[in-house]
């Protein structure tokens, strides 16, 4: 039997969905092991705390909650500091997190506070013996690598997507705790935050992405990107990185070996060849719809339905036809 | 008023280009490397790249370029040298290990009492895809760090930097030493000149070995990722969407 301790992620004061995601491994790997307890520790601005219910719901035994309104930036340090803490006096077999911005961040910081080995952006997890089994896509997606990490406890990430959240309701118990370093003695001081578009979900959780490459010609025809995002609903938009090296959108948006890695269930390709680097970021999307004037751009070969033709036309009929589709639903 | 000479070390890896058709190894536990091409990795490379600017526009410092690796490692530290850092040190292992809290452990125990100013990394590798040693090593040396950085500057014993996060960016500054990793978009890394490498061939590579401690991350399995089904043309022109929005529905489901 061991526990598990889960840092469970908040935008502003709300979960995010990579938060629950974790909390399924966990309750997945406390229950692999003999029955466990899954705790989980959010830390957020004043407001974090109400997180508790839907992390219970979804499997936590346990919630501990830091609230201090240094930490609504994320306060890497302080978190960090607390999360270790907790975790050396919890004595847990594993500590789980997402392989998000923060996750990223914040996951190789453990590893070394606990001198705990770590594994990154896992999508599979087992447990045998004294030995916890995780898959990890390396080479950016080419190769996936089964690593084998011995000694208690370890880090683990998970992949945004990798794990299905699914509820498991507890009335979690709930415990707030103190940070264990003060948020507000941050030697890395956030100055100013530079907010990106809003009222779209992020690219690691947006079921549907529409992406837009260097076929939409200039800057401007990236409206027919937003449009067709917009008939979705809940799409997000993103880019190649030819598009981000224009300066049409931001890094942020770029999709790729070098950009970020996603994997929704709708994947749509507007004037995008298919580069080598681009595919390592999108190839795992459940569906690949492509569009592209030349028949054999290597999209094509990853698209499940391609339509040969000109962005200009097509993307404006497709946006026209999907609001219509959506209307009737 | 001159500016203070800063000092900087760059650790780097070596990693296959990533444009490559890669082969398991008859181990069943590593890629082919047979015919593969290696270079420094691509953020390793922004980050040689940006230490050498801000050496340059401190009018002297030092680059000092480090890599954790097997004797093959000695050529991305000869070309991080011929585009000008000063010196190399390889932290000898037998192969690179799939540990990166290992590795950040021999990078800190050499880094530790080296008085740098800066210490540089790419925001994660290639091959092993993890991010976690720039970070790690910073949490041993116990420094502040800045992580996925795509704009950097340093002045007065201060960094500032600009960090993207999901959707949105951010400003920070911090105090001196710090470890910072870089992101993509920095500085497109300068091509060797004759010179430099002529120059390299005579600059210091110093070979030690690598503290790694207890190595507890193995690879077990490498294997390829199941292929997509072959892709399908479903038509053309705008007399393809309605098929296209009827598979959405019916086939893919998704709308
Ligand atoms: C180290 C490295 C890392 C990289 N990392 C990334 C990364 O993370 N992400 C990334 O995206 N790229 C990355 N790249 C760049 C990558 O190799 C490609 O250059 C890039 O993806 C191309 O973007 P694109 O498809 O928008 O442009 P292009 O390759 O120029 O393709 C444009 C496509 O639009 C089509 N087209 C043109 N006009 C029309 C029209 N009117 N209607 C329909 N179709 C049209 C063309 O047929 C073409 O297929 C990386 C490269 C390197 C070397």
């Amino acid at each position: 039997m061991a526990n598990v301790l889960v840092f469970a992620e908040t935008r502003g004061t709300a979960l995010r969905k990579v938060a629950l995601e974790a909390v399924t491994a966990a309750r997945a790997l406390a229950d692999a092991s003999g029955g466990g307890e899954v705790h989980a520790l959010v830390a957020g601005a004043p407001g974090a705390a109400a997180a508790a219910e839907q992390l219970g719901k979804y499997g936590a035994d346990v919630v501990y909650t830091v609230e201090h309104p240094a930490l609504g930036t994320f306060e890497r340090e302080s978190i960090a500091a607390t999360v270790a803490e907790r975790a050396k006096q919890g004595g847990y077999r594993a500590i789980v997190l997402g392989f998000s911005t923060q996750g990223r961040d914040l996951g190789p910081r453990l590893a070394a506070k606990l001198d705990a080995p770590i594994a990154s952006d896992v999508t599979e997890i087992s447990i045998s013996g004294d030995t916890v089994v995780v898959k990890h896509p390396g080479y950016a997606n080419k190769v996936v690598l089964t690593l084998a990490l011995s000694g208690s406890p370890v880090v683990l990430s998970v992949r945004p997507g990798a794990f299905t959240a699914k509820e498991a309701p507890r009335s979690a118990r709930v415990e707030r705790i103190e940070p264990a370093a003060d948020p507000a003695a941050a030697r890395v001081v956030v100055k100013e935050v530079v907010e990106g578009a809003k009222g779209r979900p992020d690219l690691g959780e947006a079921p549907v992405i529409v992406a837009g490459g260097r076929g939409l010609k200039v800057a401007e025809n990236f409206k027919l990107v937003e449009a067709l995002a917009d008939a979705f609903g809940n799409a997000a938009v993103g880019a190649t990185r030819a598009v981000t090296d224009e300066g049409w959108r931001p890094h942020s948006d770029q999709i790729g070996q070098t950009g970020r890695q996603v994997s929704p269930q709708l994947y749509v390709a507007v004037g995008i060849s298919g580069a080598i680097q681009h595919l390592a970021g999108m190839r795992t999307s459940r569906t690949i719809v492509a569009i592209n004037k030349d028949k054999d751009a290597p999209i094509f070969k990853v698209a499940d339905y391609g339509i040969v033709g000109d962005v200009l036309e097509v993307v404006p009929a497709l946006t026209a036809a999907v609001a219509e589709a959506r209307k009737h639903h | 008023m001159g500016a203070p000479t800063v000092k900087i070390a760059v650790c780097i890896k070596r990693t296959p280009d990533s444009e490559s058709r890669f082969k398991i190894a008859p181990s069943g536990t590593a890629i082919d490397e047979a015919g593969l091409k290696f270079d420094i990795d691509d953020f390793a490379g922004y980050a040689v790249e940006v230490a050498l600017q801000l050496n340059e526009k401190s009018g002297g410092g030092e680059t000092v370029v480090v890599a954790v690796g097997p004797d093959l490692v000695q050529e991305s530290l000869r070309k991080a040298m011929s585009m000008g850092a000063d010196r190399a040190v390889q932290l000898k292992t037998d192969a690179a290990p799939a540990d990166g809290l290992a590795v950040a452990k021999a990078l800190a125990a050499e880094l530790k009492d080296g008085g740098f100013d800066l210490v540089l990394f790419g925001k994660h590798a290639f091959d092993t895809s993890a991010g976690v040693v720039g970070t790690a090593t910073a949490e041993l040396l116990g420094l502040p760090c800045v992580t996925a950085v795509s704009k950097l500057d340093i002045a007065n014993g201060r960094g500032s930097a600009r960090r993207d996060l999901e959707g949105a960016a951010e400003m920070v500054e911090f105090p001196l030493p710090a470890v910072v990793t870089i992101d993509e978009g920095i500085a497109r890394p300068r091509y060797p000149s004759l010179k430099g490498i002529m120059a390299a061939k005579k600059k210091p590579l110093e070979t030690k070995p690598a503290q790694l401690g207890v190595v507890r991350v193995a690879v077990q399995k490498a294997e390829l990722p199941p292929e997509r089904p072959a892709g399908r043309i479903i038509g053309e022109g705008t007399a393809a969407v309605p098929e296209l929005v009827r598979l959405l529905q019916t086939e893919a489901k998704v709308l």
